[in-house]
């Protein structure tokens, strides 16, 4: 997993609340597309017309924020499927981190799964940045001091859970981790093979 | 102590303490189906790692199959990878597999269940968020990404954090008619979206105690809707006669010892929760949705809302885009609006009890001319019990395409969609832009209400019929 210490980078706002991992990343694209080639697929639906051609409305088309790496969401970002191809075409569309209000709970983890950093902030905070990025004017996000600082070098704190921001910063994988555990759960297992026989008692294939 | 169930069902998997609520999770029994399990097998593989419990694995193809009638795992050609691989690889590492036509295939969520593979009290996990659908057995199941996937193959574990408790009491008995469905469109139109993320929702009160186990999956099924991952109800006796008899549901003496620790899967009478809802089931109309979010649902006598009673300003401008991409006008009736694609399945609402619902409706009635209208059964077991009760012929005769079991058009991944501007009223579970296909436009709502629309050829009050 790519590790995350601290960017710095333009910043594109997208304030529409419940944005899906529909919208995100088709989920035919998931079955046809190679996952690095997946970032010109990112927001289909809003990122092109039905002619194929750009919308010059949308954000990521704009000149300026083309090359965005933080992306400004409206609340519940990513909510909906599961697909963890919604992280990866964020990622593969040159995103690092995304800012919102809230996030679906199957997005949320997936993130921290690729390396991609959703950060929660207050709604008033999250407007509060998204009026800053208007020129493009860079902002640095930073995970060990658990920090953003914006061009005009004011400091927003965040919060993210300890355990998760280690492993970010670490680029630490989980299963690697959990194997390290592979005794105890075996152990476990065995004592609920007698406390639940009939989690395991399951006829023959 | 006065536990929640999520307490207890949260404890009962606990392998090793992480600290700071952090667990690591045995899970007992793993969904495969052929777009996120083949490529977690195949990720597996790829670490040259193996799969620690194939026992509790089950595997089947629903996503990217074709559903047309005589269709095989290559007829929808983009998916035929897809599909051998989940049969090859499942195969290889000892993973039950059931193939297109056995017994066992279907919608992953849909067969679990009917097979006795769900049981009150176990840890289930999917690549697929509509695994809360697995809760209305009362069992702690949850949707989880690709490397969550690999990584519960690889360990039988998780590492999860535990999330805040919810309770949403239906009180009251749900007028006639009135289907599950309804009952959950109503509630995420009134707490929202995101009102259940970082929860896990306890559905409880005497609508629900009086609702089919059937029914209870639906409703578990659309948390994923409120924004939380997990969905259930507590088992009781209506829960152990639906398991009793099952495939894979213990036997004997196992069955009477899997009974007494299922009675004890219930929240204690003083347990607090961190948010706690009521809603009086007797005021729940037949619910559908006007916009683009599952919370954008109104009762089908209602209006279609008007964005300028928003303040909110993004707020306004979402429900303006969604109307915009619906084509509907604020202020007017949304019943009356012609609709051109019926669907009726998903996992949602494609079990044997949605389908004697939708044909309680069809029977006797036709298609209009022009709707194309198709029910998919949840799965090869649905589909036969349904034609052993001539409900395929109902649906038949009024016109209605009768397929095979799979996702079909609620995740347009098998080249099944609604065509671009066309107006869907659909049983499945989201109407975000593009879900059923680039441009389509879906209303969600019950099967009864789906089929009523079919027939009118418009959105329509199916009490009125």
């Amino acid at each position: 997993m790519l590790p995350f210490t601290e960017m710095t980078g333009s910043a594109a706002s997208l304030l529409r609340a419940n944005i899906d991992t529909d919208v995100i990343i088709r989920i035919e694209r998931l079955t046809s597309v190679p996952r690095e080639q997946l970032g010109r697929y990112a927001f289909e639906a809003l990122r092109y017309r039905a002619d194929g051609s750009e919308n010059p409305d949308f954000v990521l088309n704009h000149p300026i924020f083309r090359s965005a790496s933080i992306l400004i969401a409206g609340a519940n970002f990513g909510c909906g499927s599961s697909r963890e191809g919604a992280v990866w075409a964020l990622m593969a569309a040159g995103l690092r981190c995304v800012i919102a209000e809230s996030f679906g709970d199957i997005f949320y983890n997936n993130c921290f799964q690729n390396g991609l950093l959703p950060i929660t902030l207050s709604a008033s905070s999250v407007r509060h940045l998204a009026d800053q990025t208007g020129q493009g004017a860079p902002m640095t996000v930073d995970l060990v001091r658990c920090a953003i600082v914006t061009a005009q070098n004011e400091t927003i704190p965040f919060e993210i859970d300890a355990a998760r921001r280690q492993a970010l910063i670490e680029g630490l994988d989980d299963i690697s981790r959990t194997l390290r555990q592979k005794p105890k759960v075996v152990a476990w297992q065995s004592e609920d093979r007698t406390r639940r026989p009939w989690i395991w008692q399951l006829p023959a294939a | 102590m006065t536990k929640t169930l999520l307490d207890k069902l949260w404890d009962l998997h606990i392998v090793a303490d992480l600290g700071e609520g952090w667990s690591l999770l045995h899970i007992d029994r793993h969904l495969l189906h052929d777009l996120s399990g083949t490529a977690g097998l195949f990720a597996l593989a790829q670490r040259g790692l193996a799969v620690a419990n194939p026992e509790l694995a089950f595997a089947t193809p629903d996503h990217v199959v074709s559903t047309v009638p005589g269709r095989t795992g290559t007829t929808f050609e983009a998916g035929a990878k897809l599909w051998a691989g989940l049969k090859e690889l499942s195969q290889k590492t000892g993973i039950r597999y059931f193939e297109l036509g056995e017994l066992g295939q279907g919608i992953v969520h849909v067969m679990a269940p009917e097979l006795g593979i769900t049981l009150p009290g176990v840890s289930l996990v999917c690549g697929d968020s509509h695994t809360c659908t697995n809760g209305g057995l009362g069992a702690l199941a949850f949707g989880i990404g690709s490397s969550e996937l690999t990584h519960a193959l690889a360990t039988q574990t998780l590492r999860q954090r535990k999330p805040k408790a919810m309770r949403v009491r239906f009180e009251g008995r749900l007028g006639n008619g009135i289907a599950p469905k309804d009952v959950i469109l109503h509630l995420i139109g009134k707490i929202g979206a995101s009102a259940g993320t970082g929860y896990a929702i306890e559905y409880a009160g005497e609508a629900i105690r009086a609702m089919t186990v059937e029914g209870r999956m639906t409703i578990c099924n659309l948390s994923i809707e409120l924004g939380s991952k997990i969905g259930f109800v507590a088992p009781d006796e209506t829960t152990f006669k639906y398991v009793q008899g099952r495939r894979f549901a213990p036997k004997g003496d196992a069955f009477e010892r899997a009974l007494s620790h299922w009675h004890t899967l219930q929240a204690h009478n003083e347990a607090q929760y961190d948010r706690d809802e009521v809603i009086r089931a007797e005021k729940i109309a037949p619910t559908i949705t006007w916009g683009t979010s599952p919370e954008h649902s109104i009762a089908i006598d209602e209006v279609v809302p008007d964005p300028s009673a928003i303040t909110d300003l993004a707020g306004r401008k979402a429900w303006q885009e969604a109307l915009e991409y619906m084509a509907l006008t604020p202020g007017r009736p949304l019943a009356g609006t012609k609709v051109d694609w019926v669907f009726v399945g998903s996992c949602t609402n494609s079990r044997l009890t949605d389908l004697r619902d939708a044909a309680a409706i069809a029977r006797g009635r036709r298609v209009v001319d022009g709707v194309n209208a198709w029910v998919v059964p949840g799965s090869e077991k649905v589909k036969r019990e349904a034609e052993a009760e001539g409900l395929d012929a109902i649906f038949k005769s009024a016109g209605f395409e009768w397929r095979e079991p799979g996702c079909s058009m609620c995740v347009a991944a098998n080249g099944e969609r609604v065509p671009p501007g066309a107006r869907c009223v659909s049983t499945s579970n989201r109407n975000f832009v593009g879900r059923q296909g680039p441009g389509a436009r879906t209303h969600l709502a019950s099967p009864a209400m789906a089929v009523a629309a079919a027939v009118t050829g418009a959105i329509t009050d199916v009490r009125r019929l």
